[in-house]
């Protein structure tokens, strides 16, 4: 039986270092199974958060030789296994202990997103072709990989100025919905520093629910954001228009 | 080990992340240098009925010293210079912002703004070189058919086949550009209120999801068709009549 050579970053905020274990290859194995066998088999104090096992939950981020990746989805056979495996907790946020990261501030931002607000009047009847966009962002299941690997994030640690791609799908969806009548163009430009993403658009190609982050959410949020800011003639129709 | 988080490396990639900004770097640069140098060179643009791209609408100001299309080129230079696409390419092959996804990028912690600040701030006008490059496309498509007509009648030689492939790649790129997907239907939300806009923003959604490939097959069409009008003014080549 042929095995697979894993460097697995053991540690917590003091530091840490890669340890490396043999894991014998099963067909079908993926990268998870191979932590949970060095768990079982190897060391049982060895950190992971993971839940489903089915790419749903969104638990099981890390950074599979070097790139964010959800380790349930992962198979061994889609890896080089000439050379170690190498598998470290996301780098963006605070390790706890070995592949666990506290992820919180995710979820303090977004508290500051305004909610869904509907006028009093609302017709509840709603089109398909009117919903459709939005339901593409709803597929999120808030693995965290895109805020992961956004530079802006990761490496500028500008956590005060730019909300991520994740934050930036929520917005998008809320702003494409038929019946919200929020403007979070300000907060956009403003708190949540959309001006900050330079369209590299690493967070669309990581997302392992394939949304187009970059070309449905953000830069339709941009240009949103153009049409209020940066576009005279925008502001002279809708001056016109009386919107 | 900054913020606590596991890694200070430039970056844990095993695969060649670096060959995609190289080869960028290589070809935009290239395709840079080739453009400056024709059009400042202001000579073997126009061999009968054939007008080089660069030089396309032909200005013969009295009043303008330098080569005319340098009034021309600002319009297409500033279009792909604002591009969604081309921003990515040359975020991350020139100024390494990220040079790849989950690799460090070249700037120090604390500097960085994004599009926040002056002067990518400017990168908010893209629909306005948007127009510019809308009125040099129509005056391309004037010179294709144009191409039609050599000096003994009707016909159409390779240089009309190139022209015509050119503007049409052309056409393509600025039609799958995000700001016209916006203006055509993407700062809408309800949908069903215009169905003629979100079919065309439909059919625009389509053609945009290629926009890299548009971007690039157009570029190296108008260096090709700039290039085979030289050869023929050169005298190096000759052109294929085929009817």
């Amino acid at each position: 039986m042929s095995v697979a050579k894993l460097r697995i970053y053991r540690g917590d905020s003091n530091g840490g270092q890669e340890v490396e274990y043999e894991v014998p290859i099963e067909e079908g194995m993926v990268v998870l199974d191979a932590i949970l066998f060095i768990q079982a088999n190897y060391d049982g104090d060895l950190a992971v958060r993971w839940n489903c096992k089915a790419a749903k939950c969104g638990s099981c981020s890390a950074e599979i030789n070097g790139m964010p990746k959800l380790t349930c989805k992962t198979r061994l056979d889609t890896l080089p296994l000439d050379k170690p495996i190498t598998v470290h907790p996301v780098k963006t946020f605070p390790i706890m202990k070995d592949l666990v990261t506290d992820v919180s501030w995710n979820y303090e931002v977004r508290k500051k997103i305004p909610p869904f607000k509907y006028a009093e009047d609302t017709d509840w009847k709603m089109q398909q072709v009117d919903v459709e966009r939005s339901q593409e962002f709803r597929k999120c299941i808030e693995c965290f990989l895109c805020q992961d690997v956004c530079h802006i994030l990761r490496d500028h640690n500008e956590k005060n100025e730019f909300f991520g791609p994740r934050m930036m799908i929520k917005i998008a969806e809320l702003e494409m919905h038929p019946l919200d009548i929020e403007d979070r163009k300000p907060m956009l430009r403003e708190a949540a520093g959309i001006g900050y993403c330079n369209i590299t658009k690493c967070c669309t190609d990581i997302c392992p629910e394939g949304i187009h982050i970059t070309d449905n959410a953000i830069i339709p949020l941009k240009e949103r954001v153009a049409d209020t800011y940066f576009d005279p003639l925008q502001w002279i129709i809708t001056k016109i228009k009386g919107s | 080990m900054a913020n606590g988080t596991a890694q200070s490396s430039v970056t844990l990639r095993t695969d060649a992340w670096w060959i995609s900004p190289l080869i960028t770097a290589i070809v935009l640069g290239s395709f840079g240098i080739y453009s400056t140098w024709r059009a400042f060179s202001n000579v073997d643009f126009l061999v009968q009925p054939y007008l080089s791209p660069f030089y396309s609408p032909y200005i013969l100001a009295s009043w303008w010293p330098f080569s005319p299309a340098l009034l021309i080129l600002w319009a297409p230079l500033g279009f792909r210079a604002t591009c969604y696409y081309y921003r990515k390419a040359y975020y991350r092959s020139f100024f390494m912002a990220p040079p790849g996804c989950a690799v460090k990028p070249m700037a120090k912690s604390g500097s960085y703004t994004g599009e926040s600040k002056f002067p990518f701030i400017l990168q908010n006008i893209h629909r306005y070189f948007f127009y510019a490059a809308g009125v040099v496309l129509f005056f391309l498509w004037v010179d294709a058919f144009h191409a039609l007509w050599f000096e003994d009648g009707f016909g159409i030689g390779l240089g009309t086949i190139v022209l015509f492939v050119n503007v049409v790649l052309l056409s393509m790129y600025s039609l799958s550009c995000h700001s016209f997907r916006h203006l055509v239907g993407g700062r809408l939300n309800l949908f069903s209120k215009y169905p003629t806009r979100f079919k065309l923003w439909e059919k625009i959604s389509g053609w945009n999801e290629h926009h890299m490939l548009w971007a690039w097959v157009s570029l190296f069409s108008v260096a090709l068709a700039d290039l085979y009008i030289f050869l023929l003014a050169k005298g190096i080549i000759t052109d294929v009549r085929f009817i």
